[in-house]
């Protein structure tokens, strides 16, 4: 069955449904990203709870006009309208009053809401609403969708992902770094409503697959992702991309070849788990790499001072200290040297003394900076130039001990 | 409106959304002002996996369980928060994005998968809640609030917003002063011997007990919008934090009582047959007071020219 | 250092070896992510002294002192406080952090600020009477600025902000002050009146150690100076540790030869 859904057996309309997914996946990865890089994300989250009073009002206007109100067209339209104005209103709070961005954005988010909330029960009491399934907009739903509303979905998610790609160069220079794209003579600012725009378009087409509520996980955890495994914005942009696909696509496959597998948790879950393994096993930026790292780090520190209280004659007062000394075989337990510890103390105690002469000296300037406290100075300087401190330190000092 | 009507209808939806709106807003202040406030965001939407988690435990709806499974599941959520933040190096806001909506997407699905056919547990349901249904049916009029045997038959949900609400004053009143002070100057805080990490915690905890108490009653709307509205309101209408505190209680209890009025009446004036959603129209009614404040509070801007001199 | 510490007879000098100085530090490592922004560095704070923290940029001073209060943590080393464990003497230090580390924005009047100096003496629920009022508007006098005590402290200048802190650091009334930069980005006026501040405290025997970043003017406000750039690079009284060849050591190139040629003529 599962096999079947991924390799789109399983009929047309969960096939538009799991392609649309995936562009869905793939535009809103890559816009996601520029948010993530603008420290915005969550303005994603106040965008899509505004879409609600625009599909309610839209939903009122239609029938209104005869209509049953369920032209997604005119739903999406109304969705988009109202998710523009609740944008306008953030920017106002945050431009206009003292409030941080995360209060305006929790203020929009809830307000719209709770608006969209009131609209809905009217619609409800209208007689109309339990068949209009405009609740399938909170939490989405592909069951017994329509061949054209799929196909707007595949169309909206294709037409987003051509427009991100048309903007992808001035969204990732803003990005990146606002101020040297202004002086760039970009226009900052309506690149970045530009940017708002596509955020507003990915949630409006994700109404219908995933839903207000959860559409800012696709917008948010394939940006995080792709950010674990790289530190070129680019390449950001592009595994986004490719991480929002697979969710989008695997999520919506998985969803369709099981009862009771809500397309949008699933789509989310999915891209939560690429998210968790990036979190754990990313080469450079991923938790095990990094606590391994700070391990090795930070017994480098303990064994490098710990040379140097050796060499100078000090008692060794940090038990870890003590420890990886007598681990590595370079102090007995009482706190005293071993041959080898004597020897290498002494090779600390000198070292430090060449790293003095180093950075007094103006002729090693860029050398003295890269001075941490442990760098082997033998990485820095030719053998030459070491020979040439040494001379100026004087002859070889025994150890104190 | 006679006693007879209003108190068995009317008083306790009004005082349940009042106490839950006021739980809300006093550590919204704070959490505003920390610039965490979509902490109440988070939590919110988190409380929907607590609350099937504790179903599926318990195969029964009964408060308690389901009180302790949100609670948990917002202990939960802040402490991933705070691990990808940290262990990624992630910038706050993504890490919450990703928490909370995956969490969301748990509970949906659990839902999903749960026969809860038998039972009133439904997303709908969690999102805005039933204020309208909290009432009082074995009231007669006021003469009732004094008639033991009709108290008795008081909607449990007005007791545990009662407890919560005091729980979160007497920790607001008890921690005020370092509350103050960390959130100020963390730097400070701690050369002073206040232990900001456990402090800033359990700020989050009183959060997030609020938040499943007040959404036990009126859902994750009201919670949302008095953890960051009336607050926010109330930043803009003064430049001391203890008067603050007291224009935010003010807005709170002005939301819940005109959202509760309006939503049930306001639909009856305009010549509509019935009422629409109180909590929704509480969250409304809280936007266009932070809207009020926004355009004419005396202290909607920053102040002068701070930085260097 | 240690070594010459260890004469020192008090009770934790053998327990740890660090003697009763009001601030003593040993082997303190801190880093942000892989390298150190702070190397075993020890340091003694001399009782009654005006001492400087010298060093060029992103050489560590800030970040000394905050791992020295535990506001950031170390990576390794030891601290102590009048010979005690830093959670016992608390109450001894008073902490004047770098203007752009809190929200000046937050909602609160400058004699609020100050109040906070005294929320020891407070504890959690004390009420503030007017002996506790009447200390904080003595110390806004004493930094003069009494006539603000009722300003939101965001419509303040960097200056008055500055002197706001230092009033708040004397309601805690404490034996040890550490003040960072407590003179960047303020005008004349106010590093003068911090300066005459610092000194009355300095007679009162208190000690004192500004993380400072003038040269020229360490002479002129200091008796002691502690050179870092990452490790240490000296320590001592002014007149021996405050050379060209310790400035030269800590500075290397980033300081021209003229400048440093200027401060040793200075130094006579």
């Amino acid at each position: 069955m599962l096999w079947d859904a991924l390799t789109l057996q399983l009929g047309y309309n969960a096939s538009l449904v799991a392609i649309g997914a995936a562009l869905l996946g793939v535009s809103a990865g890559v816009t996601g990203t520029f948010l993530f890089l603008r420290k915005r994300a969550l303005v994603s989250d106040a965008i899509s709870h505004a879409t609600l009073p625009g599909v309610c009002l839209a939903f009122m206007v239609l029938v209104a006009f005869g209509g049953d109100g369920r032209n997604l067209l005119g739903l999406l339209a109304g969705s988009a309208l109202s998710a523009w104005v609740g944008l306008l209103c953030m920017n106002w709070l945050t431009r206009h009053t003292r409030l941080a961005e995360d209060a305006a954005i929790g203020a929009v988010l809830s307000v719209f809401f709770g608006f969209g909330i009131v609209l809905l029960t009217v619609i409800q009491t209208m007689g109309v609403g339990r068949q209009a399934g405009l609740e399938g907009f909170l939490l989405g739903s592909t069951a017994g969708m329509l061949w054209a509303d799929a196909l707007i979905i595949a169309v909206g998610g294709a037409a987003t992902l051509v427009l991100v790609m048309i903007l992808r160069r001035p969204m990732t220079m803003v990005a990146f770094d606002p101020e040297y794209a202004a002086a760039r003579g970009l226009p900052v600012h309506r690149i970045d409503l530009a940017m708002m725009g596509l955020v507003m378009a990915v949630t409006v087409v994700g109404l219908k697959i995933v839903g207000l509520i959860l559409i800012v996980a696709l917008l948010i955890i394939p940006a995080v992702t792709a950010r674990f495994w790289t530190e070129r914005s680019d390449r950001v942009v592009l595994l986004a991309g490719v991480a929002g696909g697979v969710s989008g696509y695997v999520g919506a496959a998985l969803s369709a070849s099981a009862p009771n597998l809500p397309t949008g948790p699933i789509i989310v879950l999915v891209s939560f788990a690429l998210f968790a393994l990036s979190l754990l096993l990313a080469p450079v930026r991923g938790v095990l790499a990094a606590v391994l790292r700070h391990l090795r780090f930070q017994r480098r520190v303990h064994i490098r001072q710990g040379l140097l209280a050796l060499a100078q004659g000090q008692k060794i007062y940090e038990p870890l200290t003590l420890r990886l000394l007598k681990r590595a075989g370079l102090a007995r337990a009482d706190g005293v040297a071993t041959e080898a510890g004597k020897a290498r103390a002494a090779k600390a105690l000198r070292d430090e003394k060449r790293w003095e002469i180093v950075r007094a000296d103006q002729a090693h300037e860029a050398t003295a900076a890269l001075y941490d406290g442990l760098r082997d100075i033998e990485t820095v300087l030719t053998r030459d130039q070491i020979a040439e401190i040494d001379r100026q330190i004087g002859g070889p000092q025994g150890v104190v001990a | 409106m006679s006693g007879e009507e209003f108190v068995p209808l009317s008083l306790t939806p009004l005082l349940i959304g009042t106490f839950a709106a006021i739980a809300c807003a006093l550590p919204g202040n704070f959490l505003v002002l920390r610039k965490q406030a979509l902490i109440g965001d988070a939590i919110s939407h988190v409380v929907l996996p607590g609350i099937v988690v504790a179903f599926i435990l318990t195969g029964a709806i009964s408060t308690w369980p389901m009180m302790l499974g949100a609670a948990g599941a917002a202990v939960v959520a802040v402490v991933m928060i705070e691990a990808i933040r940290r262990l990624g190096q992630i910038e706050p806001g993504a890490a919450m994005g990703v928490v909370f909506t995956t969490m969301f997407a748990a509970g949906v699905l659990l839902l999903e998968q749960t026969d809860t056919s038998t039972v009133h547990l439904d997303v709908e349901h969690a999102l805005y809640g039933n204020l309208e249904s909290l009432i009082w049916l074995d009231a007669v009029g006021w003469s009732s609030l004094l008639d033991i045997d009709a108290l008795a038959g008081l909607p449990p949900e007005l007791l545990r917003i009662a407890l919560t609400l005091a729980a979160v004053s007497v920790f607001t009143w008890l921690f005020w002063r370092p509350l103050k002070i960390s959130t100020f100057d963390e730097g400070f805080a701690r050369t002073i011997g206040i232990r900001t990490g456990p402090l800033g915690f359990a700020l989050v905890i009183t959060a997030a007990i609020a938040a499943v108490a007040a959404f036990d009653a009126v859902g994750s709307i009201i919670v949302i919008a008095m953890f960051i509205c009336p607050p926010a309101a109330a930043r803009m209408m003064t430049n001391r934090l203890e008067t603050q505190i007291a224009w935010s209680v003010a807005f709170a209890v002005t939301s819940a009582v005109l959202g509760y009025v309006l939503a049930g009446y306001g639909p009856l004036w305009l010549g509509m047959a019935d009422a629409v959603s109180a909590a929704g129209m509480i969250a409304t009614v809280a936007g266009l007071i932070l809207a009020v404040a926004a355009i004419w509070g005396p202290c909607r801007t920053r102040a002068g020219a701070p930085g260097s001199a | 250092m240690t070594l010459e510490l260890a004469a020192n007879h008090g009770v934790s000098v053998q327990e740890n070896g660090l003697g009763s100085s009001p601030l003593a530090i040993r082997g303190l490592t801190v880093s942000y992510g892989q390298k150190p922004a702070v190397f075993s560095v020890d340091m003694t704070v001399q009782p009654g002294a005006m001492t400087a923290i010298i060093g060029p940029n992103g050489a560590g001073k800030s970040t000394l002192l905050k791992a020295a209060l535990g506001i950031v943590p170390a990576l390794s080393g030891q601290v102590t406080v009048y010979g005690d464990a830093l959670e016992k003497q608390r109450a001894r230090i008073a902490y004047v952090p770098q203007r752009a580390s809190v929200d000046w924005d937050f909602p609160t009047r400058v004699i609020d600020v100050v109040l906070m100096g005294l929320s020891r003496q407070l504890g959690l629920l004390g009420r503030v009477r007017a002996r506790h009022m009447a200390c904080a508007m003595d110390c806004l006098n004493r930094v003069g600025m009494r006539d603000f005590a009722d300003r939101q402290i965001g419509q303040l200048s960097g200056g008055q902000q500055q002197r706001v802190f230092l009033a708040r650091a004397l309601a805690q009334d404490a034996d040890l002050y550490l003040l960072d930069e407590p003179f960047a980005g303020v005008d004349a006026a106010t590093e003068k009146a911090i300066i005459a501040v610092l000194k009355a405290l300095k007679e009162a025997g208190k000690t004192v150690v500004v993380v400072h970043h003038d040269l020229a003017t360490v002479t002129d406000y200091f008796d002691h100076v502690f050179l870092i750039n990452t490790s240490k690079v000296a320590e001592g009284p002014v007149n021996q540790a405050f050379t060209a060849e310790t400035l030269q050591a800590a500075y290397g190139g980033r300081l021209a030869t003229a400048q440093i040629d200027q401060i040793s003529r200075a130094l006579g």
